[in-house]
């Protein structure tokens, strides 16, 4: 026992005696993207001198909160190795299905369940396919991206539906005790994927499944059924981002919603520090990525930059986020 | 085979090569002449391969060894370099491309064009003649995908002599020719000898090394032990040549096997994959370590994996203490009590990513969780405590990434996970394998008493003096099946050399 604690005390020694480069390595892995988030606002705002009021910060966590939900749901995709490309249209179907069926008389609340159903079957759609028939999960969603995106427009037959009187309005616009709803319902999606991911059996399965397909097999894990969970998981949480912005729109449409939301999600994720290859990341880190990509937007808004600008600047960030995603794979401990 | 001429076509002097802290190659030398067959033999590790990629310049040979042809220098590590000099390798798995043509392939890299523009015409114009030397059956512009293996290894060969190399390597060219194709080959090999070709023929096979080689080296251990002259080559000889008989007191046995009063644990029949494994069967009985050896590609990884369920098996049949269990996925071999070691343990064992406490505790999450599938970190972290210390598995936590660990303390971890599953049956596949020698005799140690405590353990090993010192019985696998058995009776041993003689097929 004793010898053990020796090995501990030389081995914390360790990292101290290794040179500052080494020490500002671990300290960025271990910090991750929190501090680039904290720099950001605090530009923004001696930029703007308006960034970080109450209100604004209210605006950017509504703005961020569909974008987290679906982060959220990739993440779990991303974690063992996957990609899931069709959660904009996932979404869009979702929202679509929440504003028809909240226009039944007295039956309007169904609008929710309804919203959530349809994300969940075409996640399972995607996940059988990925876990069953072994399609590369990049083609499989790279599919449904496009075919879901029909069926989304086929739902309100190539219309925009509208519900003034939206039964689940509050969702949208609503808040509790002053902090809005939207951003209850992300943060409520984040911790719920964190117990998953870090306090059940089926998460560690997730990491080793990401880690290592071929050996989780082999010790026995049913690596089909952590595939099929990921992306209806994935579904879920798009449809739940259906339903959110339907609340937020009160309607939908099936042709420009949700276009290009898959991008901000995988950046979310991939600024958050999960790694591409699976097996390494948490959401954690992803609802400080999806933050980001929120406070960009709309300090870049605030800032008076051009739309074309900010789309130049976010994806100059996304890139440099896969850059330091190389440079934490290298300090890891897999050399 | 000319021997007037006083230099050799290829000399080796002295070659040694290590990696790190393994000497793979210690002071070997080796000579051909032009015209010769020379046969290079030894066991799984024992440095062949490695001598040959420093003699095609894929490895720097360590100073003091030097590579000269026709009695000049050629610096090692330069593959083209070598390839100039007339070396040319003919590896197992052949490097084709097989969406393009014969005459494609043999001039890959150095197509005779003009400004940019490949020469269509004359390359085939120059492959032809080549063809023709080598009296194939199909022309230049055939597709090598269309093409056989044997006739792939003859595009192989063409490649060569395209180049013209002078001395050609072949390792183990037979492994996967129909015996027609095998003749076809012997036949070139003749006729290339016959135009001052030498060829160095690595092989397990006896029956070929007579009738192909003009001498024969054997090395193990990457030492060079000695070479017979055709008229002195003896099975036995050979044998004892690659087995050498340093028994060392390394290996632990204290378990008793004794057969007969002792219950059958795993019964396997039949087993059969279609392509590597061909209807193997055997028994292992409580306490009993039984051993697999058999050459590099004989089977024995896949016949394993099959037993586990990892690999879906076309016949065959596995009972567990009288039951019939045949598991069809590792899920289901484990829940029968049956566990396997992989031999790769980075690849297809270990979460490098993840600590060693959740390594440890992979297989059992689900038996120690709370309800709605909770983690049970208690349970988890004593499991991990207790293989620690039971192991002497050295690492200053269990939270420490297992990737971090040394080779040995790395196989204690995947071997921990598994005895973490309570199984009945373990097997082992080469589980020394790239760790050091206190970690090796540990883990001796630790399949000893497993067999004390009345496990069936099952242990593939290309190491013959390991597999003889810890087996109690020990099957020999030859291309796909079961080519026998070799015991040990009371006061000897089993013997490496009934081993190699089953494993390499030759007539004792």
């Amino acid at each position: 026992m004793s010898d053990a604690q020796d090995v501990t005390a030389s081995n914390r020694k360790g990292p101290d005696s290794g040179g500052s480069a080494a020490r500002m390595k671990s300290t960025i892995m271990a910090l991750g993207m929190l501090p680039v988030l904290i720099l950001l606002a605090i530009g923004f705002h001696l930029m703007t001198g308006k960034f970080l009021s109450v209100n604004n910060l209210s605006i950017v966590m509504q703005q961020a909160s569909i974008n987290v939900v679906l982060a959220a749901g990739m993440t779990f995709v991303i974690l063992t190795g996957g990609i899931d490309l069709s959660v904009g249209s996932v979404l869009a179907a979702s929202a679509m299905a929440a504003v028809s069926v909240s226009l039944i008389p007295d039956w309007g609340l169904l609008g929710i369940p309804a919203g959530l159903a349809v994300g969940l079957v075409f996640g399972l759609a995607n996940g059988c396919l990925v876990a069953y028939l072994g399609l590369p999960p990049f083609i499989v969603t790279l599919g449904s991206l496009t075919a879901v995106r029909g069926v989304a427009r086929l739902m309100g037959g190539d219309t925009t539906v509208f519900n003034a009187d939206l039964p689940f309005e509050f969702i949208g616009n609503g808040s509790l005790f002053g902090v809005p709803w939207l951003a209850i319902f992300a943060l409520t999606t984040v911790v719920v994927s964190w117990f998953i991911l870090r306090r059940t059996v089926l998460g560690t399965w997730i990491y080793a499944v990401g880690g290592n397909q071929e050996a989780a097999r082999l010790t026995g894990i049913k690596v089909s059924l952590v595939l099929l969970f990921v992306y209806a998981m994935s579904g879920l949480l798009s449809g739940l981002g259906g339903v959110m912005s339907a609340a937020r729109l009160y309607a939908a449409n099936g042709l420009q919603l949700g276009q290009a939301y898959e991008l901000d999600a995988i950046a979310a994720v991939i600024l958050g520090g999960t790694s591409f290859v699976g097996g390494v990341g948490s959401i954690w880190g992803t609802l400080i990525g999806a933050l980001i990509i929120a406070v960009l937007s709309n300090g870049l808004i605030l800032t008076g930059v051009s739309d074309i600008w900010q789309f130049i600047i976010k994806g100059l960030v996304i890139i440099a986020a896969v850059a330091l995603d190389r440079y934490r794979l290298k300090g890891g401990a897999r050399t | 085979m000319t021997r007037r001429e006083d230099t050799p076509l290829l000399e080796m002097r002295n070659i040694s090569k290590t990696f790190g802290p393994v000497r793979a190659l210690d002071n070997v030398s080796l000579t051909a002449w032009p015209g010769e067959v020379h046969a290079l033999m030894g066991e799984n590790g024992a440095g062949k391969s490695t001598l040959m990629k420093v003699l095609s310049g894929a490895y720097v040979a360590d100073r003091g060894g030097e590579v000269l042809v026709n009695g000049t220098p050629v610096p090692t590590g330069d593959p083209k370099e070598a390839r100039a000099r007339g070396i040319a390798v003919i590896y197992q798995e052949l490097s084709l491309a097989p969406n393009l043509t014969v005459a494609e392939n043999i001039f890959l890299g150095r197509e005779p064009s003009r400004s940019g523009m490949v020469n269509r015409a004359r390359m085939i114009g120059l492959a032809t003649p080549v063809l023709d030397r080598l009296g194939v059956d199909f022309g230049p512009d055939t597709r090598v995908a269309g093409l056989s293996l044997g006739e792939r290894q003859l595009v192989e060969i063409a490649r060569a002599l395209a180049s013209e190399a002078r001395i050609i390597v072949m390792d183990e060219p037979t492994t996967s020719l129909s015996s027609r194709e095998t003749e076809k080959l012997f036949d070139v090999i003749a006729a290339l000898t016959a135009q001052g070709i030498a060829i160095i023929y690595i092989s397990h096979r006896m029956e070929e090394v007579y009738r192909l080689s003009d001498r024969c080296s054997v090395l193990r251990d990457g030492s060079y032990v000695g070479t017979l002259d055709r008229e002195e080559l003896s099975a036995q000889k050979l044998v004892a040549m690659m087995v050498g008989r340093d028994l060392s007191s390394f290996y632990k046995k204290e378990h008793v096997a004794t057969e007969g009063q002792r219950n059958v644990v795993m019964k396997v029949a039949d087993m059969s994959d279609g392509r590597l494994v061909r209807e193997c069967g055997f028994e292992v009985h409580e306490g009993e370590v039984l051993g697999v050896s058999g050459l590099v590609g004989s089977g024995r990884t896949e016949l394993a994996r099959l037993i586990y369920g990892a690999d879906p098996a076309t016949s065959g049949t596995v009972w567990l203490n009288g039951e019939e269990v045949t598991p069809r996925s590792p899920r289901e071999a484990l829940e029968r009590g049956i566990v396997y070691l992989t031999e790769d343990r980075k690849a297809l064992g270990l979460f490098l990513d993840m600590s060693i406490q959740q390594n440890i505790s992979m297989c059992v999450l689900e038996e120690d969780a709370g309800t709605a599938g909770t983690l049970n970190f208690r349970a988890a972290a004593s499991r991990a405590a207790r293989a620690i210390k039971d192991l002497a598995i050295k690492t200053p936590s269990a939270k420490l990434n297992v990737g971090a660990l040394s080779g040995g303390n790395q196989q204690k971890v995947l071997l921990a996970r598994l005895l973490e599953a309570k199984p009945k049956v373990v097997i082992l596949d080469e589980p020394t394998r790239g760790v050091d020698v206190g970690a090796k005799s540990e883990i001796y140690r630790l399949i000893d008493a497993l067999a004390r405590e009345g496990l069936a353990v099952v242990m593939i090993s290309s190491e013959l003096p390991e597999i003889v010192g810890v087996a109690d019985r020990v099957l020999v696998m030859r291309e796909g099946r079961i080519a026998g058995e070799v015991r040990a009776a009371p006061g000897r041993p089993v013997q490496q050399e009934e081993i190699m003689t089953l494993s390499t097929g030759a007539a004792a």
